[in-house]
Parts: C-alpha cells; sequence; structure tokens
C-alpha cells in the first residue's frame, strides 16, 4: 500500500464520519427531545383535537388550554384527579427518605473512607454486593412485615423501604468523595483541639457538601421515580398514593382523558428535571480544590 | 509526611499533656490503631445495623419462606421456622411458562444491556469533541435516564397506542402501514421480505427499545469520561504512522474503553434482570413479555401466595449469580482493573 493510497483513505473515512457524525447527532436530539416534547404538547391540547389529528406535532392556538392541569390537579372532591394530594406524599417520602439515608450513610461511609478498622474492607464489599438481590426478593418479607405491623398502607413504611434501597449506593458515592479530602486537613483539626466527631462535623461534612447535596439529590430522584414498593404496600389506599402511583394506576383506566393524564406526567416530570439540571451546575464546583494549598 | 497512625492525633481531653504518659513508650503505636478501631466499628455501626434491619435480614427470611407453604393469609400466625418442604420450588418449576419467562427474561436483558451499552457509546464517539450546542445536546440526552419510568412509559404507551398514536399516523402516512400496529400487544408480528415470512416478537423488541432508550444515557455517562481521559498523544501517534479513523478507533480507542464496557455490561445486565416497573408498566408482562420479576409480583399479590413468590425470586437470585459466575470466571480480570 503507498502511501497516497492510505492518506486518502483516511480521507474518506473523514468524510464518511464526519457527515454520519452529524447524523447521530441529529438521532439522539430527536429521540430525547421528541418524547418529552410529545408530553408537554399533549399535556396543552383537549382531548378532542388529539383524537382528531393523532400526527399533529404543533400546537394551533385555538386549541391551547390548560384546563388539563387545573383537572388534574384539583382535588377529588372538587371533580378533579386529585394531584396536589400525591405531589404532597410524594415529597414527603422522598424528603423523609433524603434525610434519614443521608444520617444512616455519613458515619459508615467516613469510617470506610477513613479509619482502619476491624473488617472495613469486607464491609465496604458487603453493602454493595446487595445489590445483587432484586428488589423483589426484597418486596415479598417486607410485604409480609408491613402487613403485619399494620404500616401497609403508611408512607413511613414507604420510606423505610426506599431507605433500604438508597443507603448502600449512598455509602459508596460518599466514601469515593471522602477520600479525596486530604487528610492533612483533619489533622490540622486534630491539632486545634477537636474531637473525631467534632472533625467530622466542622471539619469533614462542609468539605463535603457537594457530594452530600450530590447524593441526596440521587436519593431523591429513587425516592421520588420509584414504583414497585409503592405499588405494593399503597394500591389499596387512594389517599396515600405518590405521583408515580396515581399517575399508573389512573392510566390503567379509560375514565380519565389522555391528555389529563399527560399534564399529570409533566407534573411527575418537571420536579426531578428541574432539580436535577440546577444541581448539575453547583455539583461541578470542587470545594476542596484550593483547600490544602495554603 | 501524613503517615501518622489513624488514632495519633486524637485528642480527647484538652488537658496539654500527650496521651499515654512517659510511662509506657513502648505501647502507644497499638493503642492508636486500637483506637481507630474502636473508632471506626462506633462509626460503621449505625449503619451497618440500618443495612442489617432492612436490607439482610428481609433477604434472609426471603430464604426462610421460600422453603415453607407460606400464604398471606395465614403468615399471622406462623412461626418463623417449621413445616420446611421443597413444594414451593417444584410449583415454580412445575408452573406453566416457567421456562418461557426464563427464557423472555434472558433475551429481554442481554438486548436490553447490549444495546444500551452501544448506544451509549456511539453517543460518546458523536459528542466527544466540541461543537456549537454540545453542553445543551448533552444534558437533554440525560433526560431519559432522570425522568420518572411512570411518565416516559405513559408517552410511550401514548405514542405507541393503534388509536391515537403518533407513531401509527405518521407510519400510515409516510410508508402505507395498512392497518394500525399494536406495537405493545403484539406477541408475533409477521413480516414477509424477500417472499420469506418471519414472526418477530414485537411487544418483546419494543419493551427492549424502550429499555435501551432510557438506558443508553447512563452507558453514555461512563463512556465519555473514559474516553476523555485517553491521552491525546496516542492518537497523535497513530496518526502521523498513517492509521486512519477507524483504524485508530480500533486499535486504540476500543482497547482503552474496553474495561469500562465491561464493566458497564455486567452492571447494566444485572439491573435489567431483576427490572420490574419497565415492562410491568408498558405491557403488564403480556404478549410475550413475561419476565421473572412481573411473575414474583404475579405469584405475591394476585394469590398472595408468598412462598411461591419467595422461591421464585430466590430462582431468579440464583441464576443471576450462576450467569455473574461464569462472567467472572471468564471475563473477570477485566472488570476488576476498572473497579
Amino acid at each position: 500500500m503507498t502511501g497516497k493510497t492510505a492518506l486518502s483513505r483516511a480521507q474518506v473515512e473523514d468524510r464518511v464520519l464526519g457527515v454520519l457524525k452529524w447524523l447521530v447527532i441529529a438521532f439522539l436530539a430527536a429521540i430525547t427531545l421528541l418524547p418529552f416534547y410529545y408530553m408537554l404538547l399533549l399535556s396543552l391540547k383537549p382531548i378532542d383535537a388529539l383524537l382528531l389529528d393523532p400526527g399533529s406535532l404543533w400546537l394551533s392556538a385555538k386549541d391551547f388550554t390548560v384546563s388539563t392541569y387545573q383537572d388534574v390537579l384539583r382535588s377529588t372532591d372538587a371533580g378533579g384527579q386529585g394531584f396536589m394530594r400525591f405531589l404532597l406524599n410524594s415529597a414527603l417520602v422522598s424528603l423523609g427518605t433524603v434525610l434519614l439515608t443521608l444520617a444512616a450513610a455519613v458515619p459508615g461511609a467516613y469510617a470506610v473512607s477513613r479509619l482502619k478498622f476491624f473488617g472495613h474492607r469486607q464491609v465496604s464489599a458487603l453493602f454493595l454486593a446487595v445489590y445483587l438481590f432484586p428488589a423483589t426478593l426484597l418486596a415479598v418479607p417486607l410485604f409480609v412485615i408491613f402487613a403485619r405491623m399494620g404500616l401497609s398502607s403508611s408512607l413511613v413504611g414507604l420510606a423505610v423501604v426506599y431507605v433500604a434501597q438508597t443507603v448502600p449506593v449512598s455509602v459508596y458515592m460518599l466514601k469515593n468523595y471522602l477520600v479525596t479530602i486530604p487528610y492533612s486537613i483533619e489533622e490540622a483539626a486534630a491539632l486545634d483541639g477537636c474531637s473525631r466527631l467534632q472533625t467530622v462535623r466542622k471539619v469533614i461534612l462542609p468539605l463535603a457538601l457537594p457530594s452530600l447535596m450530590a447524593t441526596g439529590l440521587y436519593v431523591f430522584m429513587i425516592a421520588w421515580n420509584e414504583f414497585l414498593f409503592a405499588l405494593l404496600f399503597l394500591a389499596a389506599d387512594p389517599g396515600s398514593w405518590t405521583v408515580s402511583l396515581g399517575l399508573a394506576q389512573l392510566s390503567n383506566g379509560v375514565e380519565v382523558p389522555k391528555t389529563v393524564l399527560m399534564a399529570g406526567s409533566v407534573v411527575l416530570t418537571i420536579p426531578v428535571v428541574f432539580l436535577f439540571f440546577a444541581a448539575e451546575r453547583l455539583l461541578t464546583e470542587g470545594l476542596t480544590s484550593g483547600a490544602d494549598k495554603s | 509526611m501524613t503517615t501518622a497512625p489513624a488514632g495519633a492525633q486524637q485528642r480527647r481531653t484538652p488537658s496539654p499533656r500527650p496521651t499515654g504518659g512517659p510511662g509506657r513508650p513502648g505501647r502507644r503505636p497499638a493503642t492508636a490503631r486500637s483506637r481507630a478501631n474502636r473508632a471506626g466499628l462506633a462509626f460503621v455501626s449505625p449503619t451497618f445495623l440500618v443495612v442489617l434491619v432492612v436490607v439482610v435480614l428481609p433477604i434472609a427470611w426471603t430464604v426462610l419462606l421460600a422453603f415453607q407453604d407460606a400464604k398471606l393469609v395465614d403468615i399471622q400466625g406462623m412461626g418463623l421456622f417449621g413445616n420446611w418442604s421443597l413444594d414451593n420450588f417444584s410449583d415454580v418449576f412445575a408452573s406453566a411458562g416457567f421456562w418461557s419467562s426464563l427464557k423472555t427474561t434472558l433475551i429481554y436483558t442481554a438486548g436490553s444491556t447490549a444495546g444500551s451499552v452501544l448506544l451509549g457509546l456511539v453517543a460518546a464517539l458523536a459528542l466527544r469533541r466540541p461543537f456549537r450546542g454540545r453542553g445543551l445536546l448533552r444534558a437533554a440526552m440525560l433526560l431519559p435516564y432522570v425522568a420518572p419510568v411512570v411518565a416516559v412509559a405513559f408517552v410511550w404507551e401514548v405514542a405507541l397506542s393503534p388509536q391515537y398514536g403518533i407513531v401509527n399516523d405518521w407510519g400510515s402516512r409516510l410508508f402505507g402501514w395498512d392497518d394500525p400496529i399494536a406495537f405493545l400487544s403484539t406477541r408475533a408480528y409477521e413480516v414477509s421480505f424477500l417472499g420469506a415470512h418471519f414472526d418477530i416478537p414485537l411487544a418483546l423488541l419494543t419493551v427492549i427499545a424502550f429499555e435501551c432508550w432510557r438506558y443508553f444515557p447512563f452507558a453514555f455517562l461512563f463512556i465519555l469520561a473514559r474516553l476523555q481521559a485517553v491521552p491525546s498523544v496516542l492518537e497523535e501517534a497513530a496518526t502521523v504512522d498513517g492509521a486512519t479513523p477507524l483504524q485508530r478507533f480500533r486499535h486504540i480507542l476500543l482497547p482503552q474503553l474496553m474495561p469500562v464496557i465491561a464493566l458497564l455490561c455486567v452492571l447494566r445486565f444485572i439491573m435489567t434482570f431483576n427490572k420490574f416497573d419497565d415492562v410491568y408498566l408498558l405491557t403488564g408482562g403480556g404478549a410475550g413479555t413475561d419476565v421473572a420479576a412481573v411473575r414474583v409480583y404475579d405469584f405475591l399479590t394476585a394469590r398472595y401466595d408468598v412462598g411461591a413468590a419467595a422461591a421464585q425470586a430466590l430462582v431468579l437470585a440464583a441464576s443471576l449469580m450462576i450467569l455473574l459466575g461464569f462472567y467472572f470466571k471468564f471475563f473477570g480480570n477485566k472488570v476488576q482493573e476498572e473497579a
């Protein structure tokens, strides 16, 4: 093969890949954005407009309506679908889960990252091994226990289950961040007379704030999006449905118009997406980067 | 310079005298180590307790339940032990559709894992170099992964609906489909291609497509991060030596990415194998998409047969372990490198 043909092959590949790259980018943009655009679009039109022209990709001014949102948010007593109540339930469960999970995970993560105690290697492996077991395996005994304790349709029981699901991954995430905090900072705190607990509270936790936020956010997303356990525990009691469960249960029936439920999907999706993008920027600012230099 | 033993700098009392005292200088390192040991155990015990109570004990109880004849109604008066039997397992293995469900689970898991990792790889390669709007697209691509599964499953359900779905409407307009296609409730769709007739498992393929769509951002994030850590001198050297872009990908980038791809495959395989929500929400487990996790749910809620549900869940976990065992036996070193 001469140098000239090799060069031309490289040129051909460059051209083809150059075009292909833009095709791929356009394809990716289409598959990620179109479904969400479609969700928003349908939530803003009455059901008749959807049935009349299912293929339309835009919204004409005469069809535009926000009554779907009013309908979906209004309480059931007022003839709506009661999503306001579901939103409150979801928020309570998710925030409770975040607080409980962080409280349970921070000491463990600190110990695993810093202290050479007996069995510190095995512990972190054990925490991760939990994910080998399917959630359904956990579902059976918890279902029975909660049925026994009378917690089966309570939000507290649900939060406890979510804590079980999120503690292991939280320990893992926090540990990965804590090992990057220089040890000399802790030594400095100790020289200034801090006890181990004070060091954790006054030095490590503030420095680990970005990681705490990220972990908390991740836990919040898991709890907010979760469906299986909500279905198992709360299906019988519409008053304590979470948004996910409410939407899934109502979409099984035929009596609620699809566009109203689409408004419900938007309401369900917006908090998570908003939080995610708000925090993505915050998380990129490293806090420790300059802490050890002076 | 920071090699002092973990407990050495710890001072509980504000007294200026160093702990340990001048009398026994030889024992100080041991004391420091044992103190770190004690502090470590004290710090880890709350977390450990939570994991033990809400994760380990329930799983252990599942194992017990699987060997007992347990229905939800009479579980109130039942003790932890007693009436051991293998009935649940023989029921599970003999029950209609057990083997086909296992096969469906395998196809679903393998297809979704391969598809999402492949799509993630392609996306990472396409978004590797900066261009206008790259940050925006990168953020948008995380949407399917971040959004609640119930919401996106509902959007897919509506979009694919034979009556009012946009896909069928455009399909009949652009491709001239005669009849609307019920993507989520067709077990076998007949296709003729070059005179030959095939049956394709349409509902299963649709569910796999959903899974790929939802999880390719996960693979994309991992692969892009690794891609940006590949030293650029490697590729520059290869370019100077006359390697074409495809050759550079095959011989420079791919070997660098292989460990993270292997890790992703394992992670996605484990998660998809146990997946319940996606299939349940899209098809309810009908039309040839009866994955094992949905069967556990059916045992539990439709028949209140706790023992059979536990046995089925256990069989599922055991098959996953066996598959992973095989994997780690043959490809284990690659994953360990990355982890």
